[in-house]
């Protein structure tokens, strides 16, 4: 279901990223955005992956792909966009949160970009809101496997 | 910065106008690379276009490259923009690419190609013409018009891919690919090979998934409420000034109603339901309900108008009907034409005329057009090889054939249409065909056949549709397909039969055969209104003075926008053709099909057992009405719209318009004294009163109905912030307000109850009854909104509307139509259901149990045919009579048919 906000002017505004997006300039939180045009960029090129690729009924194996992916991207980053917090990150917090909490210990390994950035982004502070804690071992089990 | 093209990637057409637009070219590098080259270091999948900026990071999304480049330029992005740039990312691709992969890697053609797009063309031409703006996001031209255009161009540059009714879509194209920037990207990318440039790059996609799933959404579109101007404020105060005196004398009534010069005459006629089957949910909103709310307008709009609709009884469909019951074709078509007529008089239908083909009328007008045609040599005579059943001994209908599709290889294709492909079959090119009442295998045998020749018609049909189709009503669909089928030519049509129940063929040789319905159907309207009156032609042959609007599913089409004109213009007698043709797509009920051999699924007679009113019914279907796209009848969501929209919105709204001033007025409209507010409120609801208009002038029967919604939400805010029971209590200047906001709600209230009538015309009667409104405001509806209960006019008594629907009510309602969980009702579960004069013969049974008995009724009557074919032992025969009567009582039982009593006729 797509969210339609009804706002007080002007008509409403619908789809997931433009409310949040919307809603992020309202709070005078528009660092969540990114600040320069590059970061920009990225932060509406990863909101869209939310929406298109992240959501709906992706198959077990647009999920690996997709796991493998990110996996593989973040590898040098702290966050999505390097080294500042976006509003890219939240989404993809909540978007991923359904098949995060479905991982094994071993595939929780494997995607350990991943779960390093996931984790950090649960911990940070009003984030998580009702979400369920997801639990990474600090210590690794199957070191060959990497 | 670097960026990557691939040959033929639609991606780099909505870039490369990006880069011109915002001069950002200079500074672009671009490399190509091969459709499967993984350019992106850390994705799996290759994906072109891509911009490598200069920090070495990767932009791989089309929208987001587009949009640094603009970022570049300075230009920021608001609210609307991002909202395009995310519905084109999520609706618009996703339809977008499987119309490109159809068109361009598997060549399909038409509707194949232009169905899953144009849902979103739709949505995009009419959020431009809503808002009145030649760009998307305002009166600028902004990143999402560069992103859209992109998107759309392959597609669109093709006239034949571009719907000629999207002219708010259409101009906003035009601008756009007339700038140099897109003249210079399509110049590139396309090298003025159309979408065929595309090849290199869409084979060697993986096929994308057909968009589904969302089609079936009920969800209203958003409403916006755009600006007023002081002048439509202050005209929607004078004309509410004026009060009753703003409405026209009404029309004498006439009987029988004819065609008036000078005066708008409205024909409608809805699809002839066929006599033997009841119609279920779908067949009702597809026509009869669709083009009563219609007649009901145009009779509200003071449009001299005819409604007329009747029962399709020719065929060999109610001969084998005949055949199974024990009785004559004309005591078949008895029987059920009541039956039908029942139901049409239970859902409310407001029929001038509901006549039935068989009568001598039709053999009079039938046998006339013919003659006529044949005079003017457009009959021509032939040998035809039919398909012939010798163990049911007889010629087989198109219908009671099935086979392999010729065309697309579909295993249960009719003998006339494929469901799959939609192509034309004739029977005897099908493979493997069987005889659909006993599955043998038919066998081809000759017999002479005359044949209307509309290849010779051909001309004088297009140059009517040309003449009628611009600036007509005719829906989209409908368009497509006369269109389609005028490309691919006409062929002549076989139009008589082997049959005896039918209107007969006057010419020697033919004594035997009777018409094809394809030819005299559609004559049936006109025989039917020969029945009503003998001045029929005023009406029928008038095509100056009528306006013809005819309602119709999808599948009708062909023979009211082709055949039927074809053998009119070839009569060349003046007859009055179809101006609007409107034509609904198909209801699914739940996640399938209605189905009566698997009793799923809600059917005419049924919906008035389930203690539901007619008018919620007719509400429901008309909220969910198939227009413009398929969509599905749900249970849940009947009760959700029920309890949401006419319990808590509407039936609110109005009943406590109502309670107050019963209750605080001592049931006497108060003095009204306007506040700017107040004013604004009566120019909003003029407004959508305008809409509503539109809409219904164009027969956008759902989208209408969605106007009376919005106008009791606003009137539920207005009593909402205004709070008239404190105010009540408070200071005289209070008291003053409270009867103010009371008087314009119940004001708005007796509107509302105008506008309601063609949807839900009880419910209409019984407020303006509680509101006791005054008779000459009944039944007009103006575009203004008047005061028509002015201070001191006294209202009745005000009672509640409507009833909330129960979960468990609905839910023992789904089991018993099935659909849903199928499997777990196979045990024959009994379910109480809420009117207790129909537990006794109500069991709900699963769809395989049905299909199991529906098998062995089928077989058990074959070996009754076989033994009296050979003329068996009387007996030998009635005991295995005896065991068919007994399987179809047991399929009655499981389909939760009330048991009829036994024939005491028996066929001699």
């Amino acid at each position: 279901q797509t969210p339609v906000l009804q706002t007080n002017n002007g008509p409403s505004l619908t789809g997931l990223t433009t409310i949040a997006a919307h809603l992020v300039k309202q709070a005078n939180k528009e660092y969540l955005l990114g600040s320069t045009a590059e970061e920009k960029a990225i932060v509406q090129q990863w909101l869209e992956y939310r929406v298109t690729r992240v959501d709906g009924h992706p198959s077990k194996e647009d999920i690996r792909t997709l796991l493998k992916d990110l996996n593989s991207y973040l590898e040098d980053k702290v966050y999505l966009t390097g080294y500042n917090f976006t509003l890219a990150d939240i989404l993809l917090y909540y978007g991923l949160h359904r098949f995060i909490v479905d991982l094994t210990v071993q595939e929780k390994e494997k995607y350990l970009n991943v779960s390093r950035w996931f984790c950090h982004i649960q911990h940070y502070p009003g984030i998580r809101q009702h979400l369920s804690s997801v639990v990474f071992i600090k210590n690794r089990l199957y070191t060959n496997s990497h | 910065m670097r960026l990557f093209v691939s040959e033929g990637a639609p991606g780099s057409l909505p870039v490369l106008a990006a880069a011109g637009r915002a001069r950002g070219r200079a500074e672009l590098l671009i490399s190509t690379v091969g459709p499967e080259e993984c350019v992106v270091p850390f994705l799996t999948r290759p994906k072109v276009p891509v911009l490598q900026l200069d920090s070495g990071n990767y932009l791989f999304s089309t929208s987001a490259i587009c949009r640094y480049l603009f970022l570049l330029s300075g230009w920021e992005q608001d609210d609307l923009t991002n909202q395009w740039l995310e519905w084109e990312a999520t609706e618009l691709q996703p339809a977008l690419s499987a119309a490109l992969y159809y068109l361009v890697v598997q060549g399909k053609k038409g509707d194949d190609v232009l169905g899953p797009v144009r849902r979103a063309l739709t949505h995009i031409d009419h959020s431009l013409s809503r808002q009145n703006c030649p760009f998307l996001a305002g009166e600028t031209e902004s990143l999402a018009d560069i992103v859209l255009w992109g998107a759309l161009y392959p597609l669109l540059q093709d006239p034949a891919y571009f719907p000629e009714e999207l002219s708010a879509l259409h101009s906003w194209f035009q601008t756009l690919s007339t700038q140099e920037p897109c003249q210079q990207a399509v110049e590139t990318v396309l090298k003025q090979q159309g979408v065929l440039a595309l090849r290199p790059y869409l084979q060697k996609q993986p096929q994308p998934s057909a968009p589904e799933g969302k089609t079936v959404s009920n969800e209203p579109e958003e409403e916006e409420l755009s600006t007023l101007s002081e002048e439509d404020i202050a005209m929607a105060v004078t004309a509410w000034e004026k009060g009753l005196r703003g409405l026209p004398p009404p029309r004498p009534q006439q009987n029988p109603v004819l065609p008036v010069a000078g005066e708008r005459n409205v024909l409608i006629t809805s699809a002839l339901p066929y006599v033997n089957n009841v119609p279920h949910l779908g067949n009702i909103i597809g026509c009869v309900l669709s083009a009563d709310v219609f007649a009901r307008y145009s009779r509200l709009r003071q449009w001299n108008t005819l409604y007329l609709c009747g029962t399709d009884e020719y065929g060999t469909a109610t001969e084998t009907k005949a055949m199974d019951e024990g009785l004559t074709p004309q005591e078949i078509c008895d029987k059920y034409h009541v039956i039908h007529a029942d139901i049409y008089r239970w859902f409310n239908i407001s029929f001038d005329i509901f006549g039935r083909t068989t009568t001598p009328q039709q053999t009079k007008i039938t046998q006339d057009i013919f003659q006529r045609l044949l005079a003017r040599g457009f009959v021509l005579q032939d040998s035809v090889e039919q398909l012939r059943c010798e163990r049911c001994a007889r010629f087989l209908a198109d219908r009671f054939v099935e086979g392999v599709c010729p065309f697309c290889g579909y295993e249960e294709a009719r003998g006339d249409q494929c469901d799959k492909c939609g192509k034309l079959i004739n029977a005897i090119e099908l493979k493997k065909p069987l005889c659909k009442v006993c599955r043998s295998s038919p066998v081809v045998k000759s017999s002479q056949h005359l044949f209307l020749d509309l290849p010779k018609l051909e001309k004088r049909v297009e140059e009517w549709l040309e003449r009628t189709l611009p600036g007509s009503d005719w829906t989209p669909n409908a368009r497509f397909i006369i269109r389609s089928w005028l490309r691919d030519g006409l062929k002549p049509r076989c139009i008589t039969r082997d049959l005896k129940w039918g209107t007969p063929v006057p010419l020697e040789g033919f004594e035997s055969k009777v018409f094809y319905v394809w030819f005299d159907a559609t004559i049936g309207y006109l025989s039917i209104t020969a029945n009503y009156t003998d001045q029929w032609e005023k009406w029928w042959k008038n095509p100056e003075q009528v306006e013809l609007y005819q309602f119709m599913a999808k599948d009708n089409v062909p023979f009211h926008g082709i055949v039927f004109p074809c053998s009119a213009l070839g009569a060349e007698d003046n007859y009055t053709l179809v101006s609007h043709l409107i034509a609904t797509e198909y209801l699914n009920y739940e996640d399938g099909k209605f189905s009566k051999s698997r009793g799923v699924g809600v059917f005419g007679d049924m919906a008035q057992d389930t203690g539901i009113p007619a008018d919620i019914w007719r509400f429901y279907l008309l909220y969910i009405r198939p227009e413009g796209q398929d969509s599905a009848f749900s249970w849940t969501d009947m009760l959700l719209k029920n309890n949401s929209e006419l319990l808590n919105n509407l039936g609110n709204f109005i009943n406590r318009a109502g309670m107050f001033v019963s209750k605080f007025f001592g049931g006497y409209v108060p003095e009204m004294v306007l506040t700017p507010d107040d004013q604004r409120l009566l120019a909003h609801v003029t407004q959508e009163l305008r809409h509503y208009h539109q809409l219904l002038e164009k027969v956008r029967i759902r989208d209408a109905l969605r106007s009376i919604l919005t106008i009791s939400r606003h009137g539920n805010q207005y009593i909402q912030v205004n709070e008239p029971w404190k105010q009540i209590k408070g200071s005289e200047a209070d008291r003053q307000r409270a009867g103010t906001v009371t008087g314009v709600a119940v004001n708005i209230a007796a509107l509302l109850s105008v506008m309601l009538q063609p949807y839900m015309p009880t419910v209409s009667a019984t407020i303006q009854t509680q509101l006791q409104l005054p008779p000459p405001a009944c039944n007009i509806l103006v575009t203004d909104f008047l005061c028509t209960l002015p201070a001191g006019h006294q209202i009745g008594t005000v009672s509640p509307l409507f009833q909330k629907l129960e979960n468990d009510q609905i839910e023992s309602l789904r089991q018993r139509f099935g659909g849903g969980q199928l499997e777990e009702s196979l045990e024959l579960k009994v379910k109480p259901s809420p009117k207790p004069a129909v537990v006794e013969t109500v069991t709900a049974a699963g769809p395989q149990q049905i299909q199991v008995l529906m098998e062995e009724v089928t077989k058990q009557g074959n070996i009754v045919r076989e033994l009296k074919a050979q003329k068996a032992d009387k007996n030998l025969v009635a005991a295995e009579v005896a065991k068919l009567l007994d399987l179809k009582k047991q399929l009655a039982l499981a389909e939760g048919k009330p048991l009829e009593a036994p024939k005491g006729k028996k066929k001699k």
